[in-house]
Formats: C-alpha cells, sequence, structure tokens
C-alpha cells in the first residue's frame, strides 16, 4: 500500500526502497542526501514506523504500507504540517523538507502535543543545512498546536 | 534601531513564498529529479592516492563489458592553458579547472577523478568503472600547510612558482601566491600600544555541507548543441565553464535550472557537467550523473584550512594601534583558496592606523576548495576576533565596548582600501550590548561570548525582465537560482511598485535561452542586484503604462500618476485605467507590456553582524553545548523579513558547525576518514537552541528600498563567539578548531 493505493511494482532484488520509489515509481518527492541513513531527505513512514527509505530494501515492503510526502496533502487542503511549514517560513533551499515533513507526522502521530526538546529529538535524524533548525522546530509545535484545536482535533479510529 | 516600517505594502511583509508549495508537496524537482526517455546513467572513477602520476590507463576491459557506451578521460578534453574566468578573482583557471575534472599526467588528491564511464544502468558504469586499470607511480603526499610550505617539500605542480614574493623565485613552490597589505608605521604603533597580544590559530577544511548532492542530465545531439538540467547557484556559469572545459560553443549549450538543494558557495564550480555533456556526446544519448555523498565529500569543494598568526596592540584607552596577520590557507590541489578575502577581511571591523597582513595561498594534496559562505572570512575572524576579546580582558573592559571604541563607521578608509559608505556595524554592537541576552545571569561550567564579522557583499551583471499578463498578474524572471526566498523578496519589491498582490506576481528562475545574462547567485547579490534590476524594470513599465493611460486620455503624458496599481489623471480628466485594463487594452496602445533592465551594480553596501554566544562546557566529557544564541545582523532593509532572520540563523549554525564538530580527518596516507554525515558531523535539532535574532536597517543608499546582502555575514563571527564563551566557562583559550570534546578536555587537563 502506497499512500493507501494498492501497487504493484517491479524491481531489482538490490534496489532501495528509496530507489524504488524515486526510479521505478516516479516518485522524486523522497530525497536521497546520503544513501546511508544519515541525512533523513529520504524519511518516509513504514507501518507507523520512520524511516529511512536508503535502508529498507524494496522486495521488503511487500505487503506493508508506505507513506510519502506525495501522500501528506488531501486533495483540497494541506496536512497543518505543511502549512505551518510553509507559513512559519521553515525551509530555505527545500530540498530536506519532504523528509522533516515526514519526520513530524511520524513525530505527531505518536505524541500529538511535543515539548520543544521532544521536537528537537524528534527530527534529529534529519539534516538541514539552511535553516539551523528555529524555524523548523517552531513550525512543528506550531502545526501540533493546530492540529490539538478541538475543531481540528481527528478522534483515534 | 530595527525601524519601524511605514509607508511600505509589500516590502518587509512576509507573504508565504511563491515556490513553497512545490516545496511542502514533494513536487519541486532537483538535480537528480530530471530523467529522459533511454537515459544513461554515469559513473566515475576516482584516484586512491593523493599524490601520484598516472603511467597508463586501460579502458579494454571496461569497454567491453555489457552496457557500456562510452567512456572518458583526461586525454578527451582539451590541454587548456592558463586563462581566469571573468570575475572569479585569481578563483577559476580553466586549466586547473579542467584538470580538476578529469587528471591528465598527475592525480593530486584521494577521489581526484581519472575516468567517466556512461552505461545503461547506474550499476553497470559502476561495476565497468571498477575495472579500469591504471597503472600509478605513487609520489610522496602534501597532506599539512606547515609540510606544504617547507622548502624540500614534494611539489605538486612543476610549473608552479610563487607569485607576490619580493624577488622572483627560481624554483617551484607548493604558495602559489604571496598577498600583502601594510599601512602606517608598526614600529610606531608598537611603541604606543600598553597591551599586545599574540596568539597562534588554525582551523581544518570543513565543507559547505549542503544536502543535495551534485547532479547532472546532458543531452548533446548530433549537431552538438547540448541541454544541461542542472542544479547549480549560476547557470550561466554553469554553461561558461562546462564550454570552456570542453572547447564547445557557449551558445550551442543551454541550461536549465533544476531548484537547487543548498550550496553556500559550493556549487558555484562544474564537476559533473563536462562529463555528462562529453559522455552524451559520445555515446548520443542523454547521460544523468549523481554523485554519491562521499563523492560530495572527497572530491568538491570544502573550504581552506587555515594557520593565522595574529598580534594586536592597544592603548590603555583601549584604542587600537597596531596590529599584523600572518595567514596561510590551503588551496586544496590547484591554486585558488580564499586568502585574498582573507586578508582583505581579517582586520576590517577596526580602524587599526598601523597594519600589516601577510596571506598565502598553498597548494596541498587534497580536494580543491570551493567558495563556501563569506569565503576566508570565518576563519580569519575566529583568530582576531579571539585575540580582540584576549585585549579586551586584559584592559578589563567590556569586549563591545572595545569594539565601539574601535568599530569602522561611514567615511573610514578600510583597510583594504576602499572607505566605507553607510554602514551598520557600530548599531549591531549597541543592539548587541542593549539585549537582554548580554545581561542574563549564566551559572557554573557557562560562559559567554562575543565576536563581530564583516563581509564585502557583491552586486554583479543582472538582467531582469518583468511582463505584465492580459489579465493584469504579472511574470518577474531573473536568470539567479532561489536558494533561500529571493523569489519572494523580488516579487515583494516588484509588488510594492507596481501596486499589486504579491501572489499575483509569477517570479521566474529562467533558462539560459530565455533571458540575458546573470551572475552567480553568490556574493549575498540577488535581493540587491536582481532587485535594483527589477525594480528599475517595474519603474519602466510604470511610466510606460502612464505614457498609454495619457495617450487614451488624450492628455499629456506627465498629467498621469501610478497609484495603487492604477493610472490615475491628475486632473480627474477621466476614470483611473487598472493595470488589468491597460494590459487587456494593450494591443491598441502600442503592444504587450514588458520592460527588460540590465545592470552591474556597485554599492552592494558592506555587511556588520555580532553574535553573542553562552555555552555550558561538560568538565568531565568536554562537550560543549551552546545554550542560546543571539544575531544580530546589518540588513540595510529586510524585503521578507522571515528569510533574513533564516539566512543569519542558517549562517550562525554552521558557524557552530564549524567551530565545535566539523573537520575533514585524513589517514596517514592522505585518506579521507569521515567522508559521510556520520562521521562528519553536522549540527542537528537535539544539539541547538533557538536561534535569536536582531535585524538591524541601516539602510544601503545604493539601493531603492537600502537592501545590503545578507546571506554571508551571520558565518563569520560564530567561531571566535563560541571560543570566547567556551574560555568564559573554563578559563581556557581554545586556539585550534574545532573545539571537540577531545580537544577541551585536553585544554582542561592542562591544569
Amino acid at each position: 500500500m502506497l499512500n493507501g493505493d494498492e501497487i504493484d511494482f517491479l524491481c531489482n532484488d538490490y534496489q532501495t526502497l528509496l530507489s524504488a520509489l524515486r526510479d521505478e515509481l516516479g516518485m522524486i518527492g523522497t530525497k536521497e542526501g546520503c544513501g546511508t541513513g544519515d541525512c533523513g531527505a529520504c524519511s518516509v513512514i513504514l507501518d507507523g514506523q520512520l524511516v529511512c527509505s536508503c535502508l529498507v530494501f524494496a522486495p521488503e515492503v511487500d505487503g506493508r504500507r508506505v507513506e510519502t510526502i506525495e501522500g501528506l496533502a488531501e486533495v483540497d487542503h494541506l496536512h497543518p504540517l505543511q502549512d505551518s511549514f510553509l507559513e512559519g517560513a521553515a525551509f530555505q533551499c527545500g530540498v530536506c523538507t519532504p523528509g522533516f515533513l515526514m519526520a513530524a507526522k511520524a513525530l505527531l502521530d505518536r505524541n500529538p502535543s511535543p515539548t520543544e526538546t521532544e521536537v528537537r529529538y524528534g527530527v534529529a535524524g534529519n539534516l538541514c543545512r539552511c535553516t539551523g533548525y528555529d524555524k523548523i522546530v517552531r513550525s512543528i509545535l506550531d502545526a501540533a498546536a493546530r492540529m490539538n484545536e478541538p475543531e481540528n482535533r481527528k478522534e483515534a479510529p | 534601531m530595527t525601524t519601524t516600517r511605514t509607508g511600505y505594502k509589500w516590502v518587509g511583509t512576509r507573504p508565504v513564498r511563491h515556490d513553497g508549495l512545490d516545496k511542502v508537496t514533494g513536487r519541486a524537482r532537483f538535480g537528480a529529479d530530471y530523467a529522459t526517455a533511454g537515459m544513461l546513467h554515469g559513473a566515475v572513477l576516482r584516484s586512491p592516492h593523493p599524490h601520484a602520476r598516472i603511467l597508463s590507463i586501460d579502458l579494454t576491459e571496461a569497454a567491453a563489458m555489457p552496457g557500456v557506451k562510452a567512456i572518458i578521460t583526461g586525454a578527451d578534453l582539451p590541454d587548456l592553458s592558463d586563462e581566469f574566468a571573468a570575475g572569479s578573482e585569481g578563483g577559476i583557471n580553466f586549466r586547473d579547472l579542467s584538470r580538476n575534472i578529469l587528471a591528465r599526467d598527475k592525480v593530486l588528491y584521494e577521489g581526484h577523478p581519472v575516468a567517466a564511464v556512461a552505461a545503461v544502468t547506474l550499476r553497470a558504469a559502476q561495476q565497468a568503472a571498477e575495472v579500469i586499470e591504471v597503472e600509478y607511480e605513487i609520489l610522496p603526499a602534501v597532506l599539512s600547510l606547515e609540510h606544504a610550505m617547507e622548502d624540500d617539500a614534494p611539489v605538486l605542480h612543476d610549473d608552479l612558482f610563487t607569485l607576490g614574493l619580493d624577488s622572483e623565485p627560481d624554483r617551484p613552490s607548493n604558495i602559489s601566491r604571496r598577498r600583502v597589505i601594510a599601512r602606517g608605521d608598526l614600529d610606531a604603533g608598537w611603541v604606543e600600544a600598553d597591551v599586545v597580544v599574540e596568539r597562534e590559530y588554525t582551523t581544518k577544511a570543513v565543507h559547505q555541507g549542503y544536502i543535495e548532492p551534485h547532479a547532472v542530465v546532458a543531452e548533446t545531439g548530433e549537431d552538438g548543441r547540448s541541454t544541461l538540467w542542472c542544479s547549480s547557484q549560476g547557470h550561466f556559469a554553469m554553461r561558461t565553464y562546462t564550454t570552456k572545459v570542453l572547447g564547445w560553443e557557449p551558445g550551442d549549450m543551454k541550461v536549465i535550472p533544476a531548484e537547487i538543494g543548498g550550496g553556500f558557495g559550493g556549487k558555484t564550480t562544474i564537476y559533473l557537467e563536462p562529463l555528462a555533456a562529453l559522455l552524451s556526446r559520445r555515446a548520443g544519448r542523454a547521460v544523468k550523473m549523481v554523485m554519491t555523498r562521499s563523492e560530495v565529500f572527497r572530491a568538491t569543494g570544502p573550504t581552506s584550512g587555515s594557520v593565522m598568526r595574529i598580534k594586536m596592540g592597544a592603548r590603555r584607552d583601549g584604542k587600537l594601534v597596531a596590529a599584523t596577520a600572518w595567514m596561510a590557507y590551503e588551496a586544496g590541489a590547484f591554486p585558488g583558496s580564499p586568502i585574498g578575502p582573507g586578508v582583505m577581511t581579517v582586520l576590517a571591523c577596526y580602524d587599526i592606523p598601523n597594519v600589516l597582513i601577510e596571506g598565502y595561498d598553498v597548494v596541498l594534496n587534497k580536494p580543491k576548495v570551493a567558495a563556501y559562505r563569506a569565503p576566508g572570512a570565518p576563519m580569519a575572524a575566529f583568530a582576531a576576533e579571539s585575540v580582540v576579546d584576549e585585549l579586551a580582558e586584559k584592559l578589563d573592559m567590556d569586549p563591545i565596548e572595545l569594539r565601539l571604541r574601535n568599530a569602522v563607521t561611514e567615511g573610514v578608509r578600510a583597510v583594504y582600501g576602499p572607505k566605507f559608505r553607510k554602514i551598520g556595524f557600530v548599531e549591531t554592537l549597541e543592539e548587541a550590548r542593549d539585549h537582554p541576552h548580554y545581561a542574563a545571569p549564566l551559572g557554573p561550567w557557562q560562559g559567554r561570548g562575543v565576536a563581530s564579522g564583516f563581509w564585502f557583499n557583491f552586486g554583479g551583471e543582472t538582467t531582469a525582465t518583468v511582463s505584465i499578463n492580459e489579465d493584469g498578474t504579472a511574470v518577474v524572471m531573473s536568470g539567479c537560482p532561489d536558494i533561500g526566498g529571493t523569489r519572494a523578496a523580488l516579487a515583494q519589491m516588484a509588488a510594492e511598485e507596481l501596486g499589486i498582490d504579491v501572489h499575483r506576481i509569477e517570479p521566474v528562475v529562467a533558462d539560459t535561452h530565455s533571458i540575458g545574462y546573470n551572475d552567480m547567485t553568490g556574493g549575498s547579490r540577488v535581493a540587491f542586484a536582481v532587485g535594483i534590476a527589477v525594480v528599475d524594470a517595474s519603474r519602466r513599465l510604470i511610466k510606460d503604462m502612464c505614457a498609454r493611460a495619457a495617450l487614451i486620455w488624450d492628455v499629456p503624458a506627465e498629467e498621469v500618476e501610478w497609484v495603487d496599481g492604477r493610472a490615475q489623471s491628475v486632473t480627474d480628466a477621466a476614470a483611473p485605467l487598472t493595470l488589468e485594463e491597460l494590459a487587456s487594452g494593450s494591443a491598441n496602445t502600442g503592444g504587450p507590456l514588458s520592460a527588460t533592465v540590465t545592470v552591474n551594480p556597485r554599492g552592494a553596501g558592506a555587511g556588520f553582524s555580532t553574535q553573542i554566544c553562552d555555552v555550558e562546557v561538560d568538565p568531565d566529557t568536554g562537550l560543549v553545548t551552546v545554550l542560546r544564541y543571539t544575531v544580530v545582523q546589518d540588513a540595510g532593509r529586510a524585503i521578507h523579513p522571515d528569510y533574513v532572520e533564516g539566512q543569519m540563523q542558517g549562517g550562525a549554525v554552521q558557524g557552530i558547525g564549524w567551530a565545535l564538530n566539523e573537520e575533514y580527518i585524513f589517514d596517514r596516507n592522505g585518506v579521507m576518514e569521515n567522508p559521510g554525515f556520520l562521521d562528519y558531523r553536522m549540527p542537528v535539532a537535539s544539539d541547538l537552541p533557538m536561534i535569536d535574532t536582531v535585524i538591524v536597517e541601516v539602510p544601503n543608499p545604493d539601493h531603492p528600498y537600502g537592501v545590503r546582502g545578507v546571506g554571508e555575514t551571520g558565518i563569520i563571527p560564530p567561531m571566535a563567539a563560541v571560543a570566547n564563551a567556551v574560555y568564559a566557562a573554563t578559563g581556557k583559550r581554545m586556539q585550534d578548531l574545532p573545539m571537540s570534546p577531545v580537544r577541551v578536555l585536553e585544554a582542561l587537563s592542562g591544569d
């Protein structure tokens, strides 16, 4: 399941999930910054867990749920994290942004009201070289606050 | 001193950036995101040795591998003679550039490209590269400045003779150039000094650390015309450099700019572009090449490691009266470290009458350095601002007060030559001194440091076009890649001029065939220089539209004025004409509404920053933690304050990384030991506090809104600010970067 759709794809056994997403499925929103799991630019959510897609072999995801940046927004509105990142100027070049958004989503899925410290550790696996993280951390806290407003709160399924 | 913004509707506001949606949805296309049908993939064979002669290269086995379509080596590039790129201040010599892209005769660092292969898959290309047989004669490597500068050191280039010496050298050397700045009477200055501090400082090579590796797709046709898709800080320069190295005509190459995933100066030169273009020509198909992170570290520009000796003397009243600086910068394998701006900036914050600055550009067997944010200035400031802090202590004077007593101001002749125009250094010092941070209490093992920095900023050749669509929306086109929000800033300036909503303007970064020449996005120049062109083009359009309204109304042109996006008759002769009305009727008044302006502006407006850093030092582990950090910087005028703050915060954090963690580590054989983000450790979110910012606005008189560049200055003060804070916390002067736990522990155990 990729962003809620059942899909099939063919790949070589040595290909990573990152390579399958980008090279086989054309989903270029997930970025490669290092290929060794150190930068988080390729972050996706696999069965609810944040992973570096460069460290997952593509065949391993058979029958599992993968969420990528392409599935974050709804048809007619953005995810609150995306709104907060836009309004809070949480990126400059933007290449790390998809990975940060997925890491932040994984964090808020698990901990809807994180402290600043929890946010900082929640995205400590993601490198940003442009912002110094200040506006990213503020934007994630802002998104959490928005999502916790009573009218926006989603009941757990 | 932050001025309240009055009278502007868009300048100084914080609209959502125009390219934002694409970047939060994953739709933005960066360098590696391009692909064409049937394209090949390229791989590079790199030298395993830091210094060796290439005796032979045997391509037979590699060429016979399945799927291999083309292989090139240094012999396939024209052998260029010395020629410097325009405006690169000794930075880019095309002969060296060519030899850095593919080694010829000798390899000069581990990772130096020796051959490139294009094949039907990346795996096939990599496997073919592995079986290329290269016979090397290994030569002794030179891995430190001290070694490289010794008389009997192995020489990298037999034809390199030191420039700038008092007498003509009679033999080649690793020192490519000596730079000297002198003024006043040093002997008299030292006599006048009551207090003198002299120290030696070292810094290591550090990488720009952009998250997006270099990437290119090249497609070269049978007619020799080619198209490149690549991310860079300037696609016009990519075209110039690439065609020069290949011996092709610039007009035969179109470069389409991808979104750029960080550059910081490191994407102002070429690495893969000519390889992909030539492989594509040879194979008759498009070729894609993307660096691995290891390749980025091993073979693209870090900035220089350095050794610096600074001596400064002050009178009892705090007046700096004499200073000397001896500085040597690593250039890497070819000449061209940023020693020039190093010697020009090292003492530029202060009005010192008697000065001697001596700088050396030194080659050694490490990757060729590339520009990195205020190239040459941060390490120099680490040394000079540490000495200033020590002088303040010896004088029993507040370090900001000492700086205020010596700060350069308008009309003072800079140590590097010209007189300063209107600048805001004093204002940054006063803001820092009066900031609550500067008076906040500290605990045990905590300390506070301050430091300042200066950067020239740059104007540069620029073309911009502003066009009005038939619905009254506008397109603002430039040729400078947007690294950090310049699309929004340019659109804001156009919106302010035209009197329309900023989101009715689409800012575009056009390719080399769609707009006139633009210098690179560098030197903190875009909001300044492209801003001037956009404002000028907008004003020309307004003049044109007013003339057209006068034509329609049959009144003299001077009776029409532009107010809130409408042409208005000053005599109320007719109802106002909106931008939409003028645009939709333009066919009847002279044709489409569009204006193109080219400029090469001077007066970029010097930038100054003063920063305050609090640290806590763990005496058991030597770990330095930054507790609080404040950046005060003169922006002239912040067009989009969010992105001005972003530049200040990002620069400061890169400097914190440089201060505390980052360094190139080589083993004894000259092989980089930490070519990955795990071991080359850049700051992560959990290492840092919020980075507070104070934007000072001392308007630059040479820009219509007062803009001065803000991109680079922020990285200059941090290393000294951190070191001075560590001293305040521990009583230990840290003179060698990075201030890693091991080094700090060593310093602490020296008691």
